[in-house]
């Protein structure tokens, strides 16, 4: 009993490690704004103040209170997102906005860090434990009022990695959108690809028809070798067990042969007048039951019909 | 307002909400589509499993009501019973445990005994890639006619799982085409087992397949499931519980659950997954024109799949040793058809050759039919969602 609620917890405990660990690597910082000039969004104060987009870029909802925001290299614990405000906990493929104004009892959103317009400014996102980095980024310090700096696809590019980002300037193709995706989809490219490559759906016939094939020729391949494995072994076991057999043969030989013991048991019993104790009887007359309509399944009331 | 005109009112009101005012001729029709299908199922032993509960389903899905009343009761509105239910088609988690009572039930010695089968359940996947091609034809976008493809798999659960995930809008006549053509299999198939083989092809007697150990039915589950699903890990949900299920049967250990899976659970799902799908056919997005097309590129895959695996076996044959022929009238069981397509090919067999038994050689096809058409299934999933 202990043995196996030792084993449950290990395994509730790896989960529940793995889980979390896994959630919390696919926070991402988004898209961020230096400076404010008015054409973006306004907090719920009615001031234009920076801002930085997170996303969660996992496919489960993830809970994001007790990570740490900050925009100094040498504290990694600046800005504690707070514990017991249902909102900070992200939908899957979505976002959240927090405000850089330097006012934390603004709410859960507002940080206690502003950004410094016109040189580098440094963020970054910290586990629970103030240790682990989740993600981090330098905002290039030539990014002027009303420009962010996004990243080119929701959530992708990894950590720290400039190239995966890129300045909108709120242009057509460099549009600016907090608490938004950074690309706008209307249609599945996948399905777009397929119907403007492959309108006939030979590629996908030819594609797909090799992928079963070869998950199907894999698992048959392995098989075989599985088969002639076990062949061996049984083989092996066959002739190990004929040898001992040959050996007890060999052995018992002139103790114990079948007529031998045959014989004996003939004559013990011829002696002895012995018989098996049987309790049953075997005859040729028909056996009759007690009739009862209350023992008959013909007569029960949950009977189903049958055709 | 005098009483009488309260009364009045009142019974008026009650008049628009009843089926008989709000009956239109698409409504009629679904009845008897309804109706029909519960008569196919009864009368014809057509898959009365499946039928009844679709047929039934059809009935419940399609009595008029006023959808403006905000009375909670249609399967598309949120919060009604009957949306409830039918989570588990639009969120796709019953077919996966169909497949866990599948795989509790199926026993895959044929195929661990002569694995080169498994290429015949490959083959036959060529009616779902064929049908695709037609569907995108006749003007289906490529994940619509994915999700149509499929039905080729002769595999319903697959079926629903895939165009829940594909295209949910014509899920309705995509099952109950599948449905339909399953049940139709004793009709299609045969013919064309005929026209494609010749009577000495008909007549090849396969040797015996050999026992297969315990411990070799307990590993085919796992390396099976992890091979598969590391080749196409979108068939997880389907492939990885159709493992999990042949291993509780098969490692001896887990009696009570094997059963459970293969009885109480299938019967329960089965029953809660024929009822909504059939719920599902609204007649306002089912009598379409796509639900012709949908029936027809069905019967389309249905016959392209049946006679890949014969011709396949015919190509096969060419390989290999003569004492090593394999029947073609096994072929046709490539789809995944279980056990139905499998009889079929024993039964024409002895038809030929009254002793020439094929029914364990067509079972190895037909479990890897189950197999091939979830791989399937996820390469369109991984393509196309």
């Amino acid at each position: 009993m202990k043995k196996r609620l030792l084993t449950l917890l290990v395994v509730t405990l790896t989960c529940v490690v793995a889980i979390s660990a896994q959630g919390r690597r696919g926070l991402r910082i988004n898209e961020v704004m230096i400076e404010n000039d008015s054409s973006s969004v306004v907090d719920d104060f009615g001031k234009y103040s920076a801002w930085v987009e997170l996303f969660n870029s996992t496919f489960g909802p993830l809970e994001i209170s007790s990570v740490f925001l900050t925009n100094d290299r040498n504290n990694n614990t600046l800005y504690p997102v707070p514990l017991g405000d249902v909102n900070t906990e992200i939908p899957s493929r979505q976002h959240i906005l927090f405000w850089a104004d330097g006012e934390p009892n603004k709410g859960t959103f507002h940080m206690n860090f502003t950004f410094t317009p016109g040189e580098d400014n440094y963020v970054a996102i910290y586990d629970a434990n103030g240790i682990s980095l989740i993600d981090e980024i330098v905002i290039p310090g030539d990014l002027k009022p009303g420009q962010s700096y996004a990243r080119k696809v929701d959530g992708e590019g990894g950590t720290g990695n400039p190239d995966a980002w890129e300045v909108r300037d709120g242009s057509n193709e460099k549009y600016i959108t907090p608490s938004s995706n950074n690309i706008i989809k209307s249609t599945n490219s996948k399905v777009d690809m397929f119907a403007e490559q492959d309108a006939r759906g030979g590629g996908m016939a030819i594609m797909a028809m090799c992928i079963v094939f070869t998950a199907l020729l894999v698992l048959a391949i392995c098989f075989n070798i599985i088969n002639k494995i076990g062949a061996n072994i049984s083989r092996k076991r066959k002739i190990k067990a004929l040898a001992e057999d040959e050996d007890m043969d060999d052995h018992h030989k002139e103790q114990d042969s079948g007529e031998v013991i045959a014989a004996i048991a003939a004559a013990l019993a011829e002696h002895l007048d012995a018989h098996d104790r049987e309790n049953t009887v075997l005859t040729i007359n028909k056996v009759r039951k007690a009739y009862s309509p209350w023992s008959s399944k013909i007569y029960g009331l949950r009977e189903l019909p049958r055709r | 307002m005098s009483f009488s005109d309260f009364i009045m009112q009142n019974l008026q009101e009650f008049w628009h909400l009843t089926g008989f005012y709000n009956a239109t001729w698409e409504h009629l029709v679904m009845l008897a589509v309804g109706l029909f299908f519960i008569w196919l199922a009864i009368k014809k032993n057509f898959e009365p499993m499946l039928l009844v509960p679709i047929g039934f389903g059809i009935l419940i899905g399609n009595i008029p009501f006023n959808t403006t009343a905000g009375l909670e009761i249609g399967i598309y509105e949120e919060g009604s019973v009957l949306n409830i239910l039918y989570n588990g088609v639009s969120a796709g988690w019953y077919p996966p445990l169909i497949f866990l009572g599948i795989g509790a039930m199926t026993d895959f010695s044929a195929l661990i005994a002569n694995p080169k089968l498994m290429l015949i359940g490959a083959a036959a996947q060529f009616g779902i890639f064929g049908a695709y091609m037609v569907a995108l034809l006749l003007g289906f976008a490529p994940d619509q006619a994915g999700a149509i493809a499929i039905i080729g798999g002769a595999d319903g659960p697959t079926a629903i799982f895939l165009s829940s995930k594909l295209a949910p809008n014509l899920m309705g006549a995509i099952a109950v085409s599948a449905y339909s053509y399953m049940a139709l299999v004793p009709v299609i198939q045969p013919p064309l087992m005929r026209l494609f083989t010749t009577k000495k092809e008909r007549l090849i007697k396969m040797k015996p397949a050999r026992a297969v150990s315990q411990n070799e039915k307990i590993i085919f589950p796992i390396v099976g499931m992890i091979l598969t699903c590391f080749v196409v890990p979108s068939g997880i949900p389907l492939l990885g519980m159709l493992f999990f299920g042949n291993l509780l049967r098969e490692c001896g250990v887990t009696n009570r659950l094997a059963k459970t899976a293969s009885n109480a659970l299938t019967d329960i799902v089965t029953i809660l997954l024929g009822m909504t799908v059939g719920a599902s056919t609204q007649a306002s997005e089912f009598l379409t024109g796509d639900t012709i097309r949908i029936f027809l590129l069905g019967f389309m895959a249905f016959i392209i799949a049946s006679t890949s695996g014969v011709l396949f076996v015919k190509l096969f044959n060419l390989v290999l040793p003569h004492s090593k022929k394999i029947n073609p009238l096994i072929g046709n069981a490539g789809v995944s058809a279980v056990p139905m397509s499998a009889r079929i090919s024993n039964n024409l067999g002895l038809e030929y050759d009254p002793s020439n038994y094929l029914l364990m050689h067509a079972m190895g096809p037909n479990v890897a039919g189950v197999i091939g058409s979830a791989v399937a299934a996820g390469v369109l999933l991984g393509f196309l969602a």
